[in-house]
């Protein structure tokens, strides 16, 4: 069975902690607490600076330690620092890419495409150094020596050109979902549509998986020419609809920010998602 | 005409697929019959969580149209929001009013937002014709106040769904309900307005342009 990406917003509930709690048990000894607090304060989007100080602090957190050496509560409190949009956290983000845990250094990564701050483009740029010699898989590992896919997706919706020649040769890794960031970024950053029709042929491939992967991709780059191809793909409709949400929000601002006319080509995508709903 | 046996085939040929590409194959085959003996087994493969099988079967169902409400009415998954938001898109297809209450509490109150985004579209197209004439000006205004509703959910695709409904209303009660066209229109600009989506404002502007095009 394909898990299906509903969301569940409803499920979570604000109600169980206050604001003042979770500042306390962030700050508190209680490492199970903590690591709730954490997640609980991005969730909710409390951007007080008494937050984003706690936070930051929490990413040179030393007491809460999982079996292999993984730091939970750093993970959580970079997590939460992207859904609050402080620019003051980006150096300590940045400081997180050399954390020996792999799942802080992702999240760092995720977290300052979220910010959309241009400081961390060389940080990120020394992550891809190596290249593809370095980027193969690890023995007994469920992911590879860096969150290449965020590294990658992050550096071209940053317009970062400087790091094309480090990019490019993604294009040809062996894990196909790598290539699909790679040719999205190379689109973002060179607008040469080769890159994109390489997503738009990936949607007629044979993994769903694969097929919802490229969907978000076209729909971040908001490729025009691949709105049929999005219609047609076999996927849920939910990401069929986010997708071409996506070429619609690009095409209307790159138009026309300030008129109130509906151009053809925006009737045109709109007439697909409808069909969709 | 199609004998009982070869209804049976097709039928068992849906039951015993073991691939996606089979199930496919045998589910278009089924619909492409429009048997209504088949319907059972077209609303069973909704709930199969596999979108290509999950259109063909929707597609079938909606071919079928009047003879396919009361059997999804009552055989809709309820434990199962894929299936349920595939059943409701074969509802709003068919787009026969005795759909109405269901669509209307799917809309504004099934957890699953792919099932209020199915309703709510539904709502925006049913064909009124089909419901006795005493009955259909109340039932638009009950509509009305579903997407009033919906128009306020937390997902944009419910709220960008609502501006494709409230266009199909404002077109429907065009001629009959006057003061109703201009709530719809009152609403749609509160949407514009207000929305913080631009993919719902701009369907929104849509939606206006053409509820205005019908009243020249």
């Amino acid at each position: 069975m394909e898990s299906s990406p509903e969301n569940y917003t409803e499920v979570d509930n604000p109600e169980c902690l206050t604001v003042e709690q979770a500042i306390a048990n962030l700050k508190g000894e209680d490492q199970g607490l903590q690591y709730y607090a954490a997640w609980w304060l991005g969730r909710f989007r409390i951007r007080e600076p008494e937050v984003i100080e706690a936070l930051i602090a929490a990413l040179d957190d030393e007491a809460n330690r999982t079996e292999l050496g993984g730091y939970p509560l750093r993970r959580n409190a970079a997590r939460a620092l992207g859904k609050l949009g402080d620019f003051r956290s980006v150096p300590a983000l940045i400081a997180c890419l050399d954390c020996s845990d792999f799942y802080v250094r992702e999240a760092a990564v995720q977290s300052l495409g979220s910010l959309g701050d241009r400081t961390c483009i060389p940080e990120l740029m020394k992550l891809l150094e190596g290249g593809l010699t370095v980027a193969q898989p690890i023995p007994g590992s469920p992911h590879l020596a860096q969150p290449y896919n965020l590294i990658i997706e992050v550096l071209g919706s940053l317009g970062a050109s400087e790091a094309i020649d480090l990019i490019e040769p993604f294009l040809e890794h062996s894990v196909e979902l790598l290539t699909y960031s790679a040719a999205r970024a190379m689109y973002q950053l060179t607008q040469n549509s080769i890159y994109a029709e390489r997503l738009v042929q990936a949607l007629t491939g044979e993994k769903l998986l694969l097929r919802r992967a490229a969907l978000s991709d076209l729909g971040a780059i908001g490729y025009l020419p691949a709105a049929k191809a999005i219609a047609q793909t076999s996927a849920e409709n939910n990401l069929k609809l986010i997708a071409l949400k996506g070429l619609l929000e690009h095409h209307v601002k790159d138009c026309s920010p300030e008129s109130w006319s509906v151009s053809d080509t925006a009737i045109y995508l709109m007439n697909l998602m409808d069909n969709l709903l | 005409m199609i004998s009982n046996t070869n209804a049976l085939e097709l039928i068992q040929a849906v039951e015993q697929a073991d691939s996606t590409v089979s199930l496919l194959n045998a589910v278009k085959a089924l619909a492409n019959a429009r048997l209504e003996a088949g319907i059972p087994t077209l609303i069973e493969v909704l709930s199969y969580n596999n979108p290509s099988p999950a259109i063909a079967a929707v597609i079938g169902l909606v071919q079928l149209g009047e003879v396919a409400v009361l059997p999804l009415l009552n055989l809709m998954d309820d434990y199962n929001y894929g299936g349920r938001a595939w059943a409701i898109r074969a509802l709003a297809g068919i787009a026969d009013p005795r759909a109405l209450e269901t669509l209307l509490e799917a809309a504004a109150t099934d957890f699953a937002m792919s099932v209020r985004r199915a309703a709510a579209r539904g709502l925006g197209n049913l064909s009124w014709s089909k419901m006795i004439p005493l009955e259909v000006n109340p039932a638009q205004k009950r509509v009305f106040t579903t997407l009033q509703i919906t128009s306020q959910d937390s997902e944009w695709v419910v709220r960008y769904a609502t501006a494709f409904a409230l266009q199909g209303l404002g077109s429907s009660v065009e001629q009959s309900q006057p003061d109703l066209v201009g709530e719809i229109k009152a609403q749609l600009e509160q949407m514009l307005a207000t929305d913080e989506d631009l993919a719902v404002r701009t369907r929104v502007q849509l939606a206006l342009k053409q509820v205005e095009e019908i009243e020249r």
